[in-house]
């Protein structure tokens, strides 16, 4: 099976490139690539999902990774994985569970031996199968040697020593040279898919334009990779897979975090006015924070304060003095941020509050994802203090719903929880570029010039919105604060009726929000048994599972939820339409129960998953199937 | 500009709003309220350019008290909100009001961090030594062995110096003002608001309820003269009843001489420059106590240093101008796309 010989001879890349060998076109394909967390597999994923991208392939990616920055090395705890799934229909997800999965040392492919689809490719360094490091791993004898991996199609190449040939003559040191070997894999599995090798040399080439020996060195041993895939005649056959039949558009590729990031610059700029974010560093939010830095050139404020009660406070402060606030975390952080989210309540100022949610309590699962921040987010505050909370569904549309939570905080000047995932923040899916022009106007509520009959806590009739008096503005001096306002004057108040009334107010206020979102849709009109019901990040999951069960013909639908506070105004109508209603999250039913205390006349069934995992098409099918099948 | 030289723009009474103080009678807050307005007078100020960001305490209830833009917010966290403001809209000028247990309690760390980055904004820090607004418990600038409602038998942890903190965190301007003296303290607030960075005042304010009389020895009328050395900038230490006391540096100490006796003239006081870099001297003189040494008063340090909000404003000056994208579509639209045509 292992030919050592290699064949330095470059013969030319790309899909047209490989003569002899048969090819076999795919309708999708999911890749994971594994190793160590220094093996650069990371990169590599990435690197593989830009190409498939640009050459027009649906693509949903899911990248895993230990939440220690160095692990120790070869153990399971400390490896690091990518997981893309392209092709030219079905992708909805990143996919359950890989057909191809790329090993750099044994204990990857420890970690994902429980999840492999029968007949899975397994491309293993076997460089990296020494004693120890199969000791390491926990496998009592090599997998290679046993019977382990019997009914998988092993390619077993020496990854590491033949980068190390192939760089010899660059003069490199070892550790720089063995740094490599993730792109020697990735050249391997480019050839396995027909990909042209141009975008990641570009890339490289761009990269390391002040050093460009790095840049050669990945570059050698990406195609050395490549070569040596085409020269052993890996696979017998080398795969290809047709673009995706998309939407005619321009692409590219995107991560939700980034998404998030550009769509409220997007916002800003629709909105008129600068954009604001305080932030404090946590996994797995920081990425909207680097990305929004970058766009100072853009007039984002970018503040990295002290910590998330500082950076809240810093947003709060920006709102008040004008401009389009937002402030990111994660659960430990949102935690924090909990009291200063109540004084935007009482305040009424426009601020939006990004959760990317992780694994918790506490710290918990850092780099693992969860959807269990939902009631926090909800009722997670002191006093009655309602609050807007809308989350997003895909890494790309994280730019719509980053847009919507503005739009929603300065039309109706109440501040906006808008949950994302790190599934979602993480993950990466072709985003049709929108351009300024297409997206609406957003109309802050701003009073700019002297209005006598005036006072801070006056509302317009329809929204219960005050308006949005800024510092600067000569003879509309007002102070506001916490303590609770008199209703109509705006000065500090005690006065019993008045706080009902107020608390009454604030709750109207955040339900006529239903009166300016659009109709909750669903897919499966015909169907009447089982309603699937989703919110957040598990869109494309539960989507493909549902698609699948509906074209074998069965009775079921499906509603994903963006909007939870307010919901739609039709939920209940679509709800009362069938017999069973299942609520599939990644908690331990907090939508459930959300449900069950706003629309409490229907009842509620419950799918969940705990496990920072997201959901897999299999276990949902599954799960569905049974609901079906029972009476 | 010299405010004395132009037609003021309002009285101090009018920078008062109509609403009803309510702070004891007696309070030391009445006569603090009063040196603010006195000094945005005198500074000229337009009630519509004021932002006043208070935390939560008797002394935080402030803004509601001023005819400006206000903010009451919450407790410890005012520090983060005016940050926000001055970061949003540089051109306010922005005032800070807090309490001892505001700023250095539940809002230490946010205080420390205004205080390093040097932001532009005045931090007044009304120093009663005690909680007010929950009436009367110990506070992180009570002394050592303080007998309050929550220590019945006195406490038994020492006190921050808020001077020496400042300037630890890398303060810049530090001025220390008693709560009876309002021409000093307006003329201390004129003094933070011209310098550019983060001014930090420190009244000693007295809390006629809970901790009365806490800073007698050094406030009242007749320990005024011997008790507190008010510095001023190029001036000699001098202090006592016809300023017959100086400071001199014996050593490496501070040492309090009397003009006149042992040969001591003038000439041998230190003069007082509250703008070398060095802060060594001035921490010498924030720790000054009695009985063996007045306390130093007035603006102690008022150094130049970068400040956070205009390096802030600089960098996004510069990169408007560098940058490679003229509009968020360049953005969206450069490195890797693909077009898909049907
Ligand atoms: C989060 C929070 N914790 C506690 C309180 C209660 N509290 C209000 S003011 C205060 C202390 C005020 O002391 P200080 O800052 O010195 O202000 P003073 O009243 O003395 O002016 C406390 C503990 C609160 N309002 N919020
Ligand atoms: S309790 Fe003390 S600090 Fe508070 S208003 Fe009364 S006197 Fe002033
Ligand atoms: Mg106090």
């Amino acid at each position: 099976m292992l030919l050592r010989h290699v064949c330095w001879q470059l013969p030319p890349f790309g899909r047209a490139g490989v003569g002899l060998i048969m090819k076999t076109t795919l309708e999708s394909v999911v890749i994971k690539f594994a190793g160590d967390s220094g093996d650069g597999m990371q990169l590599a994923g990435t690197l593989f999902t830009d190409t498939t991208a640009v050459m027009g392939n649906a693509i949903a990616t899911f990248p895993d990774f230990p939440s220690e920055i160095r692990a120790p090395q070869g153990t399971v705890a400390g490896v690091s994985g990518f997981q893309v799934h392209f092709g030219t229909s079905g992708v909805h997800s990143p996919g359950d569970a890989p057909d191809v999965l790329v090993a750099m040392n044994p204990a990857a492919l420890k970690a994902n031996l429980h999840n492999l689809k029968p007949a899975c490719i397994i491309l293993v360094d076997v460089d990296s199968f020494g004693k120890k490091d199969i000791e390491k791993a926990g496998f009592e004898t090599n997998p290679l040697e046993d019977n382990t991996l019997l009914d998988y199609k092993v390619i077993e190449g020496p990854i590491t020593s033949l980068t190390k040939t192939a760089l010899a003559d660059l003069g490199l040191d070892n550790k720089s040279a063995d740094r490599c070997k993730n792109m020697f894999t990735l050249g391997m599995v480019f050839w396995l898919f027909s990909e042209p090798l141009e975008q990641t040399i570009a890339f490289f080439e761009q990269k390391f334009k002040k050093n460009p020996i790095k840049g050669e060195a990945n570059i050698i041993a990406l195609k050395a990779g490549y070569n040596y895939a085409l020269t052993i005649e890996a696979i017998k056959s080398s795969f290809t897979v047709l673009p995706a039949k998309k939407q005619a558009g321009t692409y590219r590729n995107i991560t939700g975090n980034q998404a998030t990031a550009w769509g409220f610059l997007a916002a800003a700029k629709k909105a008129g006015k600068p954009l604001f974010l305080g932030s404090y560093p946590i996994t797995p939010a920081t990425d909207i924070m680097h990305e929004l830095t970058k766009h100072k050139w853009a007039g984002a404020k970018v503040f990295q304060a002290e910590d998330e009660i500082a950076g809240i406070c810093s947003s709060i402060g920006a709102a008040f003095a004008g401009n389009v606030a937002i402030t990111t975390t994660s659960g430990p952080g949102m935690a924090l941020k909990t009291e200063a989210i109540g004084l935007a309540i009482m305040t009424e100022l426009p601020i939006v509050i990004v959760n990317v949610q992780r694994g918790g309590p506490s710290t918990g699962l850092p780099t693992k994802t969860e959807q269990s921040d939902l009631m926090q987010a909800i009722w997670g505050r002191n006093g009655e203090s309602p609050i807007v909370v809308i989350s997003a569904s895909t890494p790309a549309d994280c730019f719509d719903w980053a847009f919507e939570a503005t739009r929603i905080a300065l039309e109706h000047m109440t501040p906006v929880i808008l949950l994302t995932e790190s599934y979602l923040g993480n993950g990466a899916e072709p985003w049709k570029i929108k351009s300024l022009n297409e997206l609406p106007d957003i109309k802050p509520l701003t009073l700019e010039t002297k209005d006598a009959s005036w006072r801070p806590y006056n509302r317009d009739d329809e929204k219960l919105a005050r308006k949005w008096v800024i510092p600067g503005t000569p003879e509309m001096q007002h102070r506001i604060g916490g303590l609770e306002k008199d209703e109509c004057s705006g000065c500090v108040s005690h006065n019993p009726q008045n706080h009902e009334i107020m608390v009454n107010i604030r709750k109207q206020k955040v339900a006529r929000v239903a009166n300016f979102i659009p109709e909750q849709r669903y897919k499966g009109k015909d169907a009447k048994k089982l309603l699937v019901v989703g919110w957040g990040g598990q869109f494309g999951i539960l989507f493909g599972a549902v698609n699948e069960l509906q074209k074998e013909g069965k009775d079921i639908a499906f509603t994903h939820f963006n909007y939870i506070n307010p919901l739609p105004k039709n939920t209940a109508e679509i709800f009362s339409k069938f017999d069973k209603i299942l609520v599939c999250e990644l908690n331990d039913g907090q939508f459930a129960n959300y449900l069950r205390a706003v629309l409490p006349q229907f009842k509620y069934e419950q799918y969940n998953k705990i496990q920072g995992l997201p959901f897999t098409v299999k276990e949902l099918k599954n799960k569905f199937t049974q609901l079906l099948e029972e009476k | 500009m010299e405010a004395t030289t132009l037609q003021c723009l309002y009285k101090p009474k009018d920078y008062a709003s109509d609403q009803e103080v309510k702070w004891c009678p007696g309070c030391g807050d009445y006569a603090i309220i009063n040196a603010v307005q006195k000094a945005f007078s005198e500074l000229n100020l337009k009630k519509e350019d004021v932002a006043i960001i208070s935390g939560i305490g008797c002394s935080s209830r402030f803004p509601y008290y001023m005819d400006t833009y206000g903010f009451h917010t919450i407790h410890g966290r005012p520090a983060a909100v005016a940050t926000g403001v001055k970061l949003a809209n540089p051109e306010l000028s922005v005032w800070m009001i807090s309490g001892d247990g505001d700023s250095l309690a539940i809002g230490g760390n946010h205080f420390i961090h205004a205080i390093r980055r040097n932001i532009n904004y005045n931090l007044i820090l009304f120093n009663n030594e005690i909680y007010g607004l929950t009436k009367g418990q110990y506070s992180p600038t009570s002394e050592r062995g303080k007998i309050t409602k929550s220590s019945p038998f006195g406490t038994v942890e020492s006190p921050f110096s808020v001077g020496e903190l400042a300037l630890g965190a890398q303060g810049q301007f530090y001025a220390r003002v008693p709560d009876t003296d309002v021409k000093l303290m307006a003329q201390v607030m004129v003094e933070a608001e011209k310098h550019q960075g983060l001014s930090l005042v420190e009244v000693l304010q007295n809390c006629v309820i809970f901790n009365d009389k806490t800073h007698a020895a050094i406030t009242a009328k007749e320990n005024k003269a011997n008790n507190q050395l008010i510095l001023e900038h190029g001036k000699p230490m001098l202090f006592g009843e016809n300023n017959s006391k100086g400071l001199r540096l014996n050593g490496l100490e501070l040492e309090v001489v009397t003009v006149g006796e042992n040969g001591i003239t003038t000439a041998d006081i230190l003069v007082h420059d509250a703008s070398t870099k060095s802060n060594v001297l001035h921490n010498m003189l924030i720790q000054m106590k009695l009985p063996e040494f007045p306390i130093a008063m007035g603006v102690i340090r008022n150094a130049d240093a970068p400040v956070f909000d205009q390096g802030f404003t600089a960098q996004i000056q510069q990169q408007k101008a560098s940058s490679k994208y003229n509009s968020l579509d360049d953005l969206f639209m450069s490195g890797n796309t693909f077009t898909i045509n049907t």
